[in-house]
């Protein structure tokens, strides 16, 4: 029996789950930004969640095999962009956006994400059956090496970081064993020690984000003054919240960036213990009903497809609201679905459409 | 759309290795995941519960110290009123700068900015942070007071760059120019460091001002208000955004003093430049009227913060502008001590009946000790107004150290009188045991020769010498001198203040009416034709008194009396009074080496025409039938009040008052507002 792709196969749940969310993330960024210059930036957000869902649309609709079979050229070229980004001048510190014609800002970091996820599959979903060698790992590595330094360079170690879960999920879906696991795992702590220490890669105040968490007040005016903040806005919300547009914190001034990075602390103080639980299980839905997807997936790159959605997913939600709660560090990874900002909605919502076409294919053929 | 997307399938090669569609990844290890992210769901909702549900309490105050800044709201200061309730002491609306620590701003960056705005040095802002390191960080440190309208500007064209600097109004004293009354009211400033460790302030933080001296600082609690505060809303900027509510400051009372701005100006015009001191109090309370002292020093720039220049000046001036001498000098009393003595000899008994033969001198235990002339046969009754020296030796030898201490003390020599101002001191009554106990050595009887007319190791105050003068012209009825009506004070801090400032308080020392009249006869002999201040004599007053001149350097008394060095000057005393019993005014002059007591009797003499000019302008002061000699009114044995006579020709219209006093009425005026 043969059919084809149909919107009746479409993840409607999911998509009811992900749209509260975007209400929800529309609403805060609307508070967040009240008194601020900001304000009305809630508009642009809706705007970009309108743009985000055609794209899902758009994505469900094309075959996610013809994507594995080009990804070796979109990954070249998102290479070859990535290396471009750093012979830009500097915007706000950093070298992150491409200008394209048309006033577009072309931030090609984001879009390694889904490329890597994409190339991960194609790549792990080929070695299934059989012992990983350390050539495979490596080989695999290396693919997500290259970017993660490129982005790094640029510098903006948040993104560069979100690249690691889809290598590790790839590693661990692809069957890696546990003695080369365990070796790797080594490997990745001393490394990381020995980066920490040579003072190379890091930059100062990257190091600085890093630690700061740990102890906030030895720096209550520079590195520890966002942890500090974020936690008394977490804190000042209590069980119930201050209320809508109540939030002392958020409407000061006193949480940074209340409506990007820290739009989940402006959240809790907000709407409270309750509030915040209550968003943290929609999202535990959203991450179990693309497990769900992931299982039922005609096939295994369609399997690793949605699992690399997974792992990107849960990465940025535990490093977001744990630096929010103050349990890690600050680097800069927005919340998917509810931080402001159109790189973030457009990558979440492409690799939704991925998801969908997963799905969808599954009854095809 | 189907057709291109079977198209685009159909173009998907099936070789592809990659598409393994019987393989599975085992449903376990998804599994995992699920594990994996429900255990990071869990993590995050624990670190939820931390925050919000068990820390919430805590969060939610520093949320609220965040957006909160108290800002203060200073007190004014009571006013100082004079007894009739013209103002001496007044506010006047000043502009503060205060620095503002609890903001994500780095403050010592902008240092050097706020240093050349304010017309500060770095070094100075910094000593300032450090003394408030400890203080909490809401609260804002006062950075400079009394700002000028030029670095008010600035501060408002810096308030993006600097919001920080915060102004505030505030209410600042305003006292009488040219150091009028300034030993008596004191000034304020702000509390010092070690203060702020002493018991006694610790009600105080740093910035408060507080009073340092003088009435400002025996009332300080009862003028200083409590200040108010308003709690203000502010951004993480530290703008303002609104305000949550406001306490408002309690203004200090107001304080009214028993001194009377009339007698304080005539004393203060009649001392002038002189070194030395008056006070004029009202024997039958022990209200003080007047004190003065000099060199004076300009309160009120200690009113803001008082520059180093001028503080080295006052504390390196030879003269010690900053000492108020009225209460604060302890020095011989001179021959004013032959009142004492006379009370002694009298009530011993032995005065009544003694003669000397005064032959310039007399030689006591193989020394000479001299007197200023030959008096011939002097008895108690012109031993007083003649101030024979020989008389007193005798006397004092007669009497021996051991009572004229004893009544000396009872007459509140070598005790401090207890006035209601900080600093009084006790001066000095020689006896055999406080030779022993300070010297370790034997009191010899020649000594006593010497204290006998109050020399030697005597040393007195000119308000001890005005109580004590004072008391016995009131019959031996002295009381404790005060400059603010304890009946206006709140009953538990009438006692705090007794409880302060102790000392001999109010007494009565027996003395026989027969022996004071004596005195007092004697007393206002001193100001009639042969008497040693004659030169003070007012027509139609009944002035009495009793000059002292005190040699400066005691051991060589009877020496060098007339040196060319003002150094070497004696001090000029005299305690004067009116009417000669029970006086209603006694004034005590120190004119510090003015020479001869006569001199200093002309000063206590403006004092008493001032005071007594003033009685005669009150219409139920007036005696009624003027014919009455006056001579008949003083002679009864008791005199109750002062009965006047005689109003001057040149008296002003009754009702309106003289034009030198009007300045006075406004409040704040200049010391001689007829000479410049």
């Amino acid at each position: 029996m043969r059919r084809f792709l149909s919107l009746r196969d479409f993840d409607w749940t999911l998509l009811g789950f992900v749209l509260i969310l975007s209400v929800v993330s529309v609403f805060e960024i609307y508070s967040a930004t009240l008194h601020t210059k900001f304000v009305g930036f809630y508009r642009f957000q809706i705007l970009w969640l309108c743009g985000g869902m055609a794209m899902m649309f758009l994505m469900s609709v094309i075959d996610y095999h013809l994507l594995l079979d080009i990804v070796h050229w979109i990954y070249g070229f998102f290479m070859l962009a990535l290396v471009g980004v750093l012979a830009t001048p500097k915007v706000m510190g950093a070298r992150r956006w491409i200008k394209l014609p048309g006033g577009i800002h072309f931030q090609p970091s984001e879009w390694v994400k889904l490329v890597l996820i994409v190339i991960m599959a194609r790549y792990f979903a080929g070695l299934v059956g059989r012992e990983l060698t350390w050539k495979d790992i490596f080989k695999a590595i290396a693919l997500v090496a290259i970017p993660m330094l490129l982005v790094l360079k640029q510098p903006d170690l948040g993104t560069s970081l979100t690249y690691s879960p889809v290598l590790l999920v790839g590693l661990f879906l692809g069957g890696i064993d546990w003695k080369k696991g365990a070796i790797l795992i080594l490997a990745v702590i001393l490394g990381a020690g020995g980066i920490w220490m040579s003072g190379k890669v890091l930059k100062p105040y990257q190091k600085a984000r890093l630690t700061s968490f740990i102890n906030p007040d030895a720096d209550p005016k520079g590195t520890g003054y966002q942890i500090i903040q974020s936690k008394i806005a977490v804190g000042d919300g209590g069980v119930f919240g201050r209320g809508a547009t109540r939030g002392t914190q958020t409407q000061g001034d006193f949480l940074p960036i209340p409506y990007t990075d820290f739009i989940f602390a402006a959240f809790c103080e907000e709407h409270g213990f309750i509030g915040a639980v209550i968003v943290l299980l929609i999202y535990f839905l959203v991450l179990m009903r693309l497990i769900q997807n992931a299982q039922t997936a005609a096939d295994l790159p369609g399997t690793f497809l949605v699992m690399g959605v997974v792992a990107v997913l849960i990465f940025q939600i535990a490093v977001n609201v744990g630096m929010v709660v103050g349990l890690m560090p600050v680097t800069g990874i927005p919340l998917p679905l509810m931080s402001y900002g159109g790189s973030s909605v457009l990558f979440t919502f492409l690799a939704l459409g991925m998801v969908m076409n997963v799905r969808m294919s599954r009854f095809v053929n | 759309m189907r057709i291109i997307l079977k198209g685009i399938r159909r173009r998907r090669p099936e070789r592809s290795a990659a598409v393994n569609r019987e393989e599975k990844v085992p449903p376990a290890k998804l599994m995992v995941f699920q594990y994996v992210i429900a255990a990071v769901m869990l993590v995050l909702i624990s670190g939820l519960w931390r925050l919000q549900v068990v820390g919430a309490q805590n969060y939610r105050e520093m949320a609220e110290a965040n957006r909160i800044r108290k800002v203060p709201i200073l007190a004014p200061r009571g006013k100082i009123l004079d007894r009739e309730g013209r103002l001496i002491v007044d506010n006047y609306p000043s502009v503060s700068c205060f620095l503002v620590r609890d903001q994500g701003h780095d403050i010592a960056a902008d240092l050097p900015l706020i240093a050349r705005g304010l017309h500060m040095t770095v070094d100075q802002i910094q000593e300032i942070l450090k003394r408030y390191r400890t203080a909490p960080k809401f609260q804002p440190v006062p950075l400079k007071q009394d700002i000028t309208p030029d670095e008010q500007g600035f501060i408002e064209a810096h308030l993006d760059e600097l919001p920080e600097l915060e102004t505030i109004d505030e209410e600042r004293r305003l006292y009488p120019n040219d150091g009028f009354a300034a030993h008596l009211i004191g000034y304020v400033g702000e509390v010092s460091e070690e203060m702020l460790d002493d018991p006694q302030y610790a009600a105080y933080e740093p910035g408060d001002v507080v009073g340092r001296s003088g009435v400002e600082e025996s009332y300080d609690a009862m003028l200083r208000g409590v200040d108010g505060s308003r709690d203000v809303i502010v951004d993480s900027h530290g703008r303002e955004v609104g305000v949550l509510g406001t306490e408002p400051a309690k203004p200090g009372k107001d304080l009214r003093l028993t001194i009377d701005l009339d007698i304080q100006r005539a004393a203060e015009n009649a001392l002038g430049d002189r070194n030395g001191a008056v006070v004029a109090l009202d024997p039958h309370t022990g209200e003080i009227l007047a004190l003065v002292s000099r060199p004076v020093f300009d309160p009120n720039k200690f009113s803001v913060k008082i520059g180093r220049e001028d503080w080295n000046r006052l504390v390196t001036d030879p003269n010690h502008p900053l000492l108020d001498k009225a209460i604060q000098a302890q020095l011989a009393p001179g021959s004013t001590f032959k009142i004492i003595m006379s009370v002694a000899g009298l009530q011993e008994g032995i005065a009544e009946n003694l003669r000397v033969d005064c032959q310039g001198g007399a030689t006591f235990y193989g020394h000479f000790f001299a007197c200023d002339r030959r008096h011939g046969m002097v008895d108690i009754h012109n031993a007083i107004p003649l101030s024979c020296d020989t008389y007193y030796y005798t006397l004092a030898q007669k009497l021996g150290i051991e009572t004229i201490a004893k009544y000396a003390h009872e007459l509140g020599i070598g005790e401090k009188t207890g006035v209601d101002l900080p600093g009084e001191v006790s001066g000095t009554m020689p006896s055999e045991e406080w030779k022993l106990r300070n010297f370790h050595e034997k009191w010899y009887a020649g000594e006593t020769i010497s204290v006998g007319i109050g020399q030697g190791a005597v040393a007195a105050t000119p308000i001890q010498l005005a109580r004590a003068l004072g008391g016995i012209a009131s019959g031996g009825v002295l009381k404790r001198p005060h400059v603010v009506f304890p009946g206006e004070l709140p009953a538990y801090y009438r006692q705090a203040v007794q409880d302060s400032y102790p000392g001999s308080g109010d007494v009565t020392v027996p003395i026989d009416a027969s022996n004071w009249e004596i005195i007092t006869e004697g007393m206002a002999s001193t100001t009639e034709a042969g008497g040693t201040a004659f030169a003070a004599h007012l027509d139609g007053i009944d002035f009495a008194g009793k000059t002292g001149t005190a040699q400066v350097v005691s051991h060589s008394a009877g020496m060098d009396k007339i040196s060319s060095s003002v150094a070497q000057r004696p001090n000029a005393w005299f305690v004067g009074m009116a009417p000669r019993r029970n006086p209603d005014i006694v004034v005590a002059v120190l004119w510090q080496h003015g020479g001869w007591g006569n001199v200093s009797a002309p000063i206590a003499a403006s004092v008493i025409e001032a005071y007594v000019d003033k009685q005669r302008r009150l219409h139920h002061n007036l005696v009624a039938d003027t014919s009455k000699p006056v001579k008949d009114v003083m002679t009864k044995p008791v005199e109750i009040g002062a009965v006047w006579s005689k109003p001057p020709a040149s008296e002003a219209p009754r009702g309106s008052p003289v034009p030198a006093l009007a300045a006075i009425d406004a409040g704040h005026f200049r010391l001689k507002p007829e000479g410049e």
